[in-house]
């Protein structure tokens, strides 16, 4: 299988005001062309730099994102992705099918992006809400938005970043299926990153287990649950539930409750340390970036 | 329909109020004529053609106070806005230029624009394009980061992030800034024309009825007559912010 996607000795580390922060200590992987791999981890384990790293928005301090092939030094041009937080991704000013739109009008004429918008809103079962606003929308729908979106672009990889984190969970079965569905019509490249070990079992053809701050891959687990799944009957397979098993014990997840609070609460006061340095890191990418090419 | 109802009983109750106050002897009644007497030098008001060449000079001379002040200020914000090198410079300059009044700067204007009507509308452009040009920085402070990652990772350059999401954004707070800017701009239209005289306009001609035959009836219909314009210009920004806008509240205002 050839690589869509590789990750090699990837690391990086912040520069917070009170001192440096190792996010990603050392993390090697590859996706192939037409695999769904899904990255789990606990919180605040640098899932979100991981993302941010290969979608180009910052530039890791060490090691090296390259997709078929090229190293990745910017935003890649056949890349999207979804993120949780649909309510902040989608422009509200925009109707869907211009949110639809939006992605491709550097390359496509009027005609064509609405042909295309049209399509995938069809696929993702929104056909009738073209004309409406995201806010007009509930959240699972707004979440379709901005798949459809991303679908819509043709990406050869596609980044989901806890995608289905904020829906209800029957709406998250259903977009799980719908992302299937999609991956399987179009051949797309995924990977998806989650925290949520059942969604990463069900989803994925790998998972990648993430240890704690600052991240490496502990390990690289091929699923093999057939296809198509099915929300009740994979779930109850036994190799699902033996898998799963294996996860949560990789991720040290009956560790007892008491080490686990303390260790998110330590992990939520870090994701808050990261947050801001990762938005002045933002910054300062993109001032490179603008020295860079002016 | 019944906020117009509200609205309107609200106005009746001001004259009825304005009425009694103006009858009732506390004041002579040359200084403060009541309604009744006032609405009829109105209406003659409006056939006269001199009167209403000072209504026109006046509202179009608002009209392009507002439009350079917005011309101005949206895309001076945006710079400030989005480059916080300049704004960090800018900042003194600005802060001390901000709350200079207009009219504090009617002599210098008239040595340098001398008495026409540019020099007026330079001094409300003057004093219109802070509440613009605040209200756009304000609300790319405000821009949600996530929205331009979004964009970024669409492989949006940065010039279009800027017109395609940061604008956009920025669309209601800008529009709340041109409505309170459109109030300034008329106040110091009008002081401009009371206080510098010059060319003609609504100030003008409640100078003249003040200061030449002493009708008080006449300054309090050219006084209506302002705030009626002021009135008429900020329920028609009001009405487009909330067509063109209406995400903003749909969306509890948080783009």
């Amino acid at each position: 299988m050839t690589a869509m996607l590789s990750v090699a000795e990837l690391g990086h580390t912040y520069q917070a005001k009170d001192g440096a922060h190792t996010a990603i200590a050392d993390l090697s992987f590859e996706v192939g062309a037409g695999e769904l791999v899904c990255v789990v981890g606990p919180s605040g384990c640098g899932k979100s730099t991981l993302l941010r790293t290969i979608s180009g928005l910052i530039r890791p301090t060490r090691g090296e994102v390259s997709l078929h092939g090229d190293a990745v030094r910017g935003v890649p041009e056949d890349l999207a992705v979804v993120f949780q937080d649909y309510s902040r991704s989608l422009f509200p000013w925009l109707t869907v099918q211009k949110n639809v739109e939006f992605p491709l009008k550097r390359t496509l004429g009027r005609a064509q992006r609405r042909a295309r918008a049209a399509e995938v809103l069809e696929l993702v079962g929104l056909g009738k809400a073209a004309r409406k606003y995201p806010w007009q929308l509930s959240g699972g729908m707004q979440q379709r938005v901005a798949i459809a979106r991303a679908l819509a672009y043709r990406p050869a990889l596609l980044l989901m970043d806890e995608p289905f984190a904020s829906v209800d969970a029957q709406t998250r079965f259903e977009l799980e299926d719908l992302l299937l569905k999609v991956k399987e019509e179009h051949d797309t490249t995924v990977l998806v990153v989650t925290h949520d070990i059942d969604e990463s079992v069900y989803l994925g053809d790998r998972i990648l287990v993430l240890s704690g701050s600052p991240a490496s891959v502990v390990a690289d687990l091929r699923v093999d649950l057939p296809a198509p799944r099915e929300q009740i009957a994979t779930r109850e397979s036994e190799a699902f539930v033996a898998l799963r098993g294996e996860v949560a014990r990789l991720l040290n997840v009956g560790k007892g409750a008491e080490e686990l609070r303390a260790r998110r609460k330590a992990d939520e006061r870090s994701a808050r340390k990261w947050a801001e340095a990762e938005r002045a890191e933002v910054s300062r990418a993109e001032a490179e970036d603008r020295a860079a090419t002016s | 329909m019944r906020a117009l109802t509200r609205g309107l009983l609200g106005v009746a109750g001001f004259l009825v109020v304005w009425e009694l106050f103006g009858r009732s002897g506390l004041v002579p009644a040359e200084y403060l004529p009541p309604p009744t007497v006032v609405g009829v030098e109105l209406v003659g008001l409006l056939g006269d053609e001199a009167f209403l060449r000072d209504v026109i000079a006046t509202v179009l001379a608002l009209l392009i106070a507002v439009g350079l002040s917005t011309g101005i200020a949206v895309p001076l914000g945006l710079v400030l806005g989005s480059v916080p090198a300049v704004r960090h410079a800018t900042r003194a300059v600005v802060e001390f230029l901000r709350p200079i009044p207009s009219v504090a700067l009617i002599p210098l204007a008239i040595l340098l624009l001398g008495i026409g009507p540019e020099m007026k509308i330079t001094l409300a452009v003057y004093a219109a394009v802070w509440p613009i040009l605040f209200n756009t920085i304000y609300a790319l402070d405000e821009l949600d980061p996530l929205l331009v990652e979004t964009a970024r990772v669409f492989g949006t350059g940065r010039v279009r992030v800027l017109f395609s999401v940061a604008l956009p954004s920025a669309l209601p707070f800008v529009l709340t800034g041109v409505r309170l800017a459109a109030t300034t701009c008329l106040v110091v239209l009008v002081s401009v024309e009371l206080l510098a005289g010059g060319s003609r306009g609504l100030g003008q001609f409640i100078m003249d009825s003040h200061s030449g035959v002493g009708r008080m009836d006449l300054v309090l219909a050219g006084t209506v007559v302002a705030g009626v314009i002021g009135f008429l210009v900020n329920e028609g920004l009001e009405r487009a912010q909330r067509r063109w806008v209406a995400w903003s509240s749909a969306t509890g205002g948080r783009p």
